[in-house]
């Protein structure tokens, strides 16, 4: 479980996140929407613990991600923007480095990596060097690092961006499996329809606020439109006026 | 601990692969630099015995007016050429440089001669010709000896003893050896050895901080449950693996064409032995993990390989610094110079490659000093790793 409370962070004189507060449930998809410059990326990383939160609280699983950073970041798996991987390094050279650094034993990489190798469709490239990759056997490269120590909390930062169409289905496929197992998911994204295709739940931020929150029906109802982009927009204007 | 040795192992196992690390740490390390040092040392060797041994050529005109004074000049090795030149044809052919010397006797020389007055002799030299001074010091040289032969003839002759022209007897003792006129190419030896030390490790560090960030690997490092220090010791630790095996390869090539070049001819009689091998690398080694660390602090400020790649070449001038005031200030080893990191090992490169005892207490003191900036270095790039910027 993931859990947001009043975070703020500020750049010098910008306020990338005025007021954060958020919950992400086991065995749901949360889906962190909203414009680019909103705050996402910068929410997540308060949450997966790159950037310090210049005020309010957030959990993983109960624990603190800024007094006990290193025991949260053992219960997330991550995927951050435009994620890299190694070039020189094979797809399953990168997962094992990670499994490795979140403390699995050899073996235990190895094992993790085949498996994951299989779920992610990896098998043709992936005992290949990664310089060559696709950006869709890179993101599947760098998803399968993220999940390498089956991670009960899972946060990818605009995963589908420059994906083909196949690639965004089979990364669908995967939430719902992780999803099934009862894991916590959160992404953001600022399309609108694949987050009403995927997300139980929809945390839509603006100008660095939660400006609406609850389930896609619950946001349609809420916004009195039949279509969730309209719903989506309509929740941004207030927003837009005010600043 | 075991995360250092992770981070260690995989980056020592990516730039293994990796060309760019291949031309920098093994490349330029073995090959490049000891075939420069070796052109550079066999050049001062063949400068230093072609002037002591190559004969004059002089160019003579009316050589037939002086018989003896010719013949005195060919006794000291000195070519003669006879050539048809008049003043101004002398001239122009030393301003040209077609020769380099012209000596012309002059009608009356024989009968001043003997007459007992001066005889005159035209001597044309271009002394902005740094390349022919020696050579027109030799010609000179003989043509004094040869005036101060015939007036001690001409002083017997009348009854005085010819000792009465030396009021002051003048007796040259050069110090200089052939070792220590060797300085300057010890300072380039020493330098190139630091240098492509440092350069072994260049790639490594550049890739694993700015490249690691450009390629956008950075953050999700950053989300493993390891301390940021210890993913930063694990790098600037394989960094330096590199720089050691650059510096190996590179003491090991030296050595190799350093024996093909003959050093005896520079008076330097090392034997350049697995020990002395061992004796050089091991004084240089210390020095990697500082010049690992201080790349890494810098690469820490820049946001892209190439950005690094301007920066971190300055430090690879910090180096140079100490060795300059050490050539330019003629400095000994003393205890308080022992502590400066690159001098200290110049001392000692310079000591060893002399066949000089080096002080286990110099010795001592560089390793100390130089592995404990090392670790100071280390643990504020380790610090800095920890600021947000960092992300870009």
């Amino acid at each position: 479980m993931i859990e947001a409370r009043q975070l703020k962070k500020r750049f010098g004189a910008v306020t990338a996140v005025q007021d954060v507060s958020l919950t992400a449930l086991d065995g749901r998809i949360t889906g962190l929407l909203g414009p680019n410059g909103a705050g996402k990326s910068t929410t997540l990383r308060m949450l997966y613990t790159v950037l310090r939160p210049d005020g309010g609280e957030a959990f993983i699983d109960g624990i603190s991600v800024t007094e006990r950073s290193l025991e949260a970041r053992r219960r997330m798996g991550v995927l951050p923007h435009g994620a890299g991987v190694y070039p020189h390094l094979t797809a399953r050279e990168n997962i094992t480095y990670f499994g490795e650094l979140h403390g699995l034993s050899r073996e235990d990489c190895e094992v993790r990596a085949t498996e994951l190798i299989g779920l992610l469709d990896m098998a043709d490239f992936a005992d290949r060097q990664a310089k060559g990759y696709s950006q869709g056997e890179r993101l599947k490269t760098a998803l399968a690092r993220a999940l390498v120590h089956a991670p009960q909390n899972i946060l990818l930062d605009e995963p589908t961006n420059g994906l083909d169409v196949r690639a965004v289905r089979t990364l669908r496929a995967l939430l719902l499996k992780l999803k099934a197992t009862g894991r916590c998911i959160l992404f953001s994204s600022h399309v609108m329809q694949e987050v009403g295709v995927l997300c139980d739940e929809v945390v839509v931020i603006a100008d660095g606020r939660v400006v609406a929150a609850g389930t896609p029906e619950e946001l349609r109802e809420r916004a009195g439109t039949a279509d969730l982009e309209e719903a989506f927009v309509r929740f941004l204007e207030p927003a837009a006026s005010h600043s | 601990m075991r995360s250092i040795l992770i981070v260690l192992r995989k980056e020592l196992r990516e730039n293994l692969r990796d060309r760019r690390t291949f031309l920098s740490a093994l490349l330029i390390g073995t090959v490049l630099m000891p075939l420069l040092v070796a052109m550079l040392v066999n050049l001062t060797v063949r400068r230093g015995q072609s002037q002591d041994n190559k004969p004059v050529t002089l160019s003579v005109v009316h050589g037939e007016r002086a018989p003896n004074l010719i013949a005195d000049l060919g006794q000291y090795r000195i070519e003669i050429k006879a050539v048809n030149l008049d003043d101004a044809a002398a001239r122009r052919a030393v301003s040209g440089q077609q020769r380099r010397i012209v000596l012309a006797i002059p009608e009356n020389y024989a009968s001043q001669l003997a007459a007992g007055l001066p005889a005159p002799v035209l001597l044309y030299s271009d002394s902005s010709d740094a390349a022919a001074a020696a050579d027109v010091g030799r010609v000179r040289a003989v043509l004094a000896r040869h005036s101060s032969g015939i007036a001690r003839l001409r002083l017997m002759a009348r009854g005085v003893d010819p000792t009465v022209l030396s009021a002051i007897a003048i007796q040259d003792i050069d110090v200089a050896t052939p070792t220590s006129r060797s300085v300057l190419i010890l300072g380039t030896l020493t330098y190139m050895i630091l240098l492509t030390m440092l350069m072994g490790g260049l790639h490594v560090t550049l890739d694993a901080t700015a490249g690691e960030r450009e390629r956008g690997s950075l953050e999700s490092l950053l989300t493993v449950p390891v301390r940021r220090e210890q993913l930063i010791y694990g790098k600037i630790l394989a960094a330096s693996v590199f720089m050691l095996l650059s510096l190996t390869l590179t003491v090991c090539a030296m050595a190799v064409s350093l024996r093909f070049v003959g050093l005896e001819n520079l008076g330097m009689n090392v034997n350049l032995n697995a020990l002395t091998i061992l004796q050089l690398i091991g004084c240089c080694a210390p020095l990697a993990p500082l010049g690992a660390s201080l790349m890494t602090i810098v690469a820490a400020f820049t946001r892209s390989y190439r950005e690094a790649q301007t920066y971190v070449g300055l430090v690879l001038l910090i180096p140079t610094l100490p060795l300059i005031f050490a050539s330019t200030l003629g400095l000994r080893p003393t205890l308080w110079l022992m502590m400066v990191p690159s001098l200290s090992q110049h001392f000692m490169v310079t000591g060893l490659l002399r066949a000089e005892p080096v002080s286990v207490l110099f010795a001592g003191l560089s390793v100390t000093v130089s592995l404990a900036l090392g670790g100071i270095a280390a643990f504020a790039a380790g610090r800095l790793y920890h600021r947000e910027a960092l992300l870009g």
